[in-house]
């Protein structure tokens, strides 16, 4: 008789598989980051070297000040701008409203870079806002690059996760405490400030900390419009790539930096949120009432003003695709040069973004389906591991999982460097998270006596969790990763670094063109990315008949 | 200090749609004063208009003769219980129910002093510094409670507060609203859809329905001498019958079976009539009696319940079930399925109404108006 297939065996050989993968993919990498960091780049041997330089050089201690303070304007800007967005969306009848928060979740779907790169267009020093203003007024606009352009690029890009994270918090709010308080003796204002504000501080937080990270971690922004201003991840980029005098050793020493404070971050807010989260759900929640005059004018006026500047990168994008072009240089009227020319030279880019995007998807959905029904069914201590790794994604900045990939695999026993293999692992370990949790979500509304059930009937543990569980948990599932394959195909900091002539993707073609200032050919390919995020979008809203992205 | 609420007339429309059409209603200082009908009769839009939640579309609500149409929500100091409580989920059991008290800015040595007095009234003293979501349904209501009547608040509106508990809670919730209630000696306005929990709290009761009024009274009068076919039936069980008004104060049943009725009216000889008797308000007289036959029975200790079947002609059509309460206490056997009895209306008892049911015929029970 054969040893019959039963589930322990099966998940318990998948637990082992997945932990060996992370085990080499994800902790080998890190750790040769963290033993690197300490080598002297040139004996190989132990110091504390690379970070005593770092510490003591103004160069380079400044871009991690430079970096803290871009990022904290960020975060406040962000929370300054979501907030009231999510409370006048939540309690005021809007015009437009379905229509804003898909042009909101669009502009916090599309890469960064492809905005910091627009506003160049726009603003820069040869930009058409730029140009029309010197030249028929002689007004001198103020400098797009640097400082201000970062936090104008950012914070257009960012404030709608905390948007998102403001209004799940403020819909989960039941009427009834307001009016509880009301009834207490509590004026409007005081209720907003005594009541609602607390209520989603812990939201919020963790809203502010997703701001915080992605613009601690994002490289194309600052290297784009921030010109002499170093940032960490242009930093840790310039020094691992540079041709002159730079050293891994010292990119990784600052990389464990960055680490570290994303870490510490991280853990804090985690902290934080756990004592200090309420469950809640709404019976009756927050009615929209309708407004007039100038309170409407100007809530209308102030949303439409910041969704209008948060869409305009995509849409100069779009029409400069179209602008008729000689190389660098616009001529006038539209043509369709621009993507001729991708077609004919940066087809290998398109096709890769589609293939290595597909292919990572695929590995992110099964490993997403089997983590989430590890972690939730079946609680030991090694799915604790598994669940404990899931969260590294969440600290560790693009351009940082690039280079300890690229450090781990350039070298014997496994050399995985320039190939397609390592770019594909670099995308799942990153965008991971977002199938895995809309996938735990779903699984914990099922109940597990449906399995009981079918086990019951005759199908074999196995069988069951294939026929009956799996396919129960694929709306969750296929949810969670059309927002992963979304942020895959726009993934630039980490394959900027992995990529080769041959692995090239679109958004490091754009950055490319960009950096090369052909603006047109940057310009179509970017709108070829964001014309696959917004069919993507639309098909996330067909399948979850939802209205919102929970990011 | 507590106050008399004044109804006068009050309107509520939402769009096109009359949810109250002008109701008028005296509410005594410190009474427990509860509204009671079936989901929907509008009871609950009534206590949010009294609370300032809803808006009043027409006539005038007043705390002791002063209008309070125009005074927004929290400046009528209300002490409100919600159905589902509404505790702040963010704030400590002590922080709910200083809230209201820090708000009209009182002393912090009177705050905690009033706050401990009232931990101990509604007797959650150690979970003081727990936040809520630690806490089961039965301290939340404490809680709930505690935060509304802390404040002195001119009225306590409680609205249907028990329905989220489970029954032996409930009973045990519905005695300590009443005791708290009797030592605070505050002006009640209680909603609830449960009629036995109304009975036991109120001291009186207003069922509506639809908007209407249709009866105002203590308890044991809205029990004993209903005003129409719908409080009847709402409140306790009554089964309704068939009969004629045949002479002076005298009906007579489909049976030919004929009662003396000392409270009935007089001038109604002649009129088709409806009488309502209650499972308990017959007594088994051979011979005397209309007849009956057993259905069934459910043996609950102290006493005995029957269904029973009539003749079609006896009884008014379309009735959940005619019931019978046999009293254990002074009876000599149990009856068994099947069998055949004669049962007699007590004729002090029973209730007389209109064939349409929609007033009654007893002597002194009057319409709501």
């Amino acid at each position: 008789m054969s040893k019959k297939f039963s589930l322990p065996d099966f998940w318990k050989a998948l637990t082992i598989i997945i932990i060996l993968v992370f085990a080499v993919f994800l902790v080998y990498p890190l750790l040769s980051l963290f033993l690197s960091s300490f080598r002297d780049p040139e004996t190989g041997g132990w110091t504390f070297d690379n970070f005593v330089k770092f510490f003591s050089r103004r160069f380079y201690y400044t871009a991690l000040w430079n970096s803290f303070l871009v990022t904290g304007c960020v975060t406040v800007l962000t929370v300054l701008i979501g907030i009231p967005m999510a409370y006048f969306m939540t309690s005021f009848k809007i015009r437009g409203k379905t229509a804003l928060e898909i042009l909101i979740i669009i502009s916090m779907m599309s890469p960064a870079f492809i905005g910091a790169y627009s506003w160049v267009l726009l603003g820069g020093r040869n930009g058409v806002i730029t140009k029309f203003l010197s030249g028929l007024f002689g007004i001198q606009t103020p400098s797009i690059y640097g400082f201000g352009g970062i936090l104008l690029v950012f914070t257009l890009k960012l404030y709608p996760f905390i948007y998102m994270y403001a209004s799940g918090a403020l819909k989960k709010i039941d009427v009834s405490l307001g009016e509880a308080a009301e009834s207490l003796g509590c004026g409007s204002v005081r209720k907003v400030a005594t009541i609602i504000v607390p209520l989603i501080t812990p939201t919020i937080l963790a809203g502010a900390l997703l701001v915080f990270m992605n613009a601690l971690a994002d490289f194309g922004t600052p290297m784009l419009i921030g010109e002499g201003y170093r940032t960490m991840p242009v930093l840790i980029y310039s020094e691992f790539i540079g041709e002159v005098g730079g050293s891994a050793n010292f990119a990784a020493s600052m990389a464990t930096i960055m680490v570290f404070i994303t870490a510490i971050m991280f853990i804090g807010q985690k902290h934080f949120v756990n004592k200090k989260s309420y469950t809640m759900s709404a019976l009756r929640p927050i009615q929209p009432k309708e407004i007039t005059g100038l309170k409407s004018i100007f809530v209308h006026a102030f949303l439409f003003i910041i969704i209008g500047l948060s869409i305009i990168p995509q849409l100069t994008v779009i029409y400069t695709s179209f602008l008729n072009t000689n190389q660098a240089i616009f001529l006038p009227g539209f043509s369709l040069v621009s993507y001729k020319m991708i077609f004919s030279n940066l087809g290998s880019a398109i096709r890769n973004t589609y293939l290595f995007g597909l292919i990572a998807i695929l590995l992110i959905v099964l490993l997403g389906l089997f983590i989430a029904y590890l972690s939730v069914r079946r609680r030991n201590f090694f799915t604790g591991i598994i669940d404990s790794l899931t969260m590294f994604p969440y600290i560790i900045p693009g351009s940082v999982l690039g280079i300890t990939l690229l450090l781990a695999f350039n070298d014997e026993p496994l050399i995985l460097s320039g190939t397609a293999f390592i770019i594909i692992i670099s995308l799942v370990i990153r965008r991971l998270p977002y199938t895995l949790r809309s996938s735990s979500a779903i699984l914990y509304q099922i109940s597990p006596s449906i399995e009981e059930a079918s086990i019951s009937l005759g199908a074999s543990p196995v069988k069951t969790f294939f026929r009956i569980t799996a396919v129960m948990m694929l709306p969750g599932v296929l949810s969670g990763a059309i927002l992963s394959w979304i942020t895959v195909i726009n993934e630039l900091s980490s394959s900027v670094i992995l990529y080769t002539a041959g692995t090239r993707t679109m958004s490091v073609a754009v950055y490319q063109e960009v950096v090369r200032a052909s603006y047109g050919t940057a310009a179509a390919l970017a709108t070829i990315l964001t014309a696959t995020t917004v069919i993507s979008l639309i098909l996330f809203y067909k399948l979850t008949g939802k209205k919102e992205v929970n990011v | 200090m507590s106050v008399a609420i004044g109804i006068d007339n009050v309107v509520k429309r939402y769009g096109n749609t009359t949810i109250i059409p002008g109701l008028s209603l005296d509410i005594k200082n410190g009474e427990f004063f509860t509204l009671l009908g079936p989901s929907g009769c509008g009871k609950t839009t009534l206590l949010r208009m009294i609370a300032g939640f809803n808006s009043i579309e027409n006539g005038v609500i007043s705390f002791d003769g002063n209008p309070i149409n125009a005074i927004p929500a929290n400046r009528r100091n209300i002490g409100m219980v919600f159905q589902n409580y509404a505790i702040f989920p963010h704030m400590t059991v002590r922080e709910n129910i200083e809230y209201g008290l820090k708000l009209r800015k009182i002393p912090k040595d009177q705050i905690r002093g009033r706050v401990n007095e009232i931990l101990a009234l509604v007797r959650i003293g150690e979970y003081q510094d727990r936040l809520p979501e630690r806490l089961s349904g039965g301290q939340q209501q404490r809680v709930a409670l505690a935060r509304a009547i802390v404040i002195h608040p001119s009225v306590l509106l409680m609205d249907e507060p028990l329905s989220n508990l489970d029954a032996k809670l409930r009973v045990e919730m519905r005695d300590v609203i009443r005791n708290v209630q009797r030592k605070v000696g505050i002006t009640t306005v209680y909603v609830t859809h449960d009629q036995e929990e109304a009975l036991v709290v109120s001291d009186r009761i207003a069922v509506m329905k639809q908007g209407v009024i249709q009866q105002v009274g203590k308890p044991q009068d809205i029990y004993a001498r209903p005003t129409n076919g719908f409080v009847s039936t709402f409140i306790g069980h009554s089964n309704l019958f068939t009969a004629v008004v045949s002479g002076p104060r005298t009906v007579r049943f489909a049976n030919g079976c004929s009662l003396e009725v000392p409270d009935l009216t007089s001038g109604s000889e002649g009129r088709n009539v409806v009488v309502a008797v209650r499972p308990e308000e017959f007594s088994v007289q051979e011979g005397a009696g209309i007849t009956a036959k057993i259905t069934g029975s459910t043996f609950l200790g102290k006493y005995v319940n029957y269904t029973l079947s009539f003749p079609d002609e006896v009884i008014v059509p379309g009735q959940p079930s005619i019931e019978y309460t046999q009293n254990l206490g002074n009876c000599e056997k149990l009856f068994e399925t099947g069998q055949e009895i004669s049962l007699r209306p007590n004729p002090l008892k029973i209730n007389v109404l209109t064939e349409d049911m929609e007033q009654s015929l007893i002597r002194g029970v009057q319409k709501y108006v």
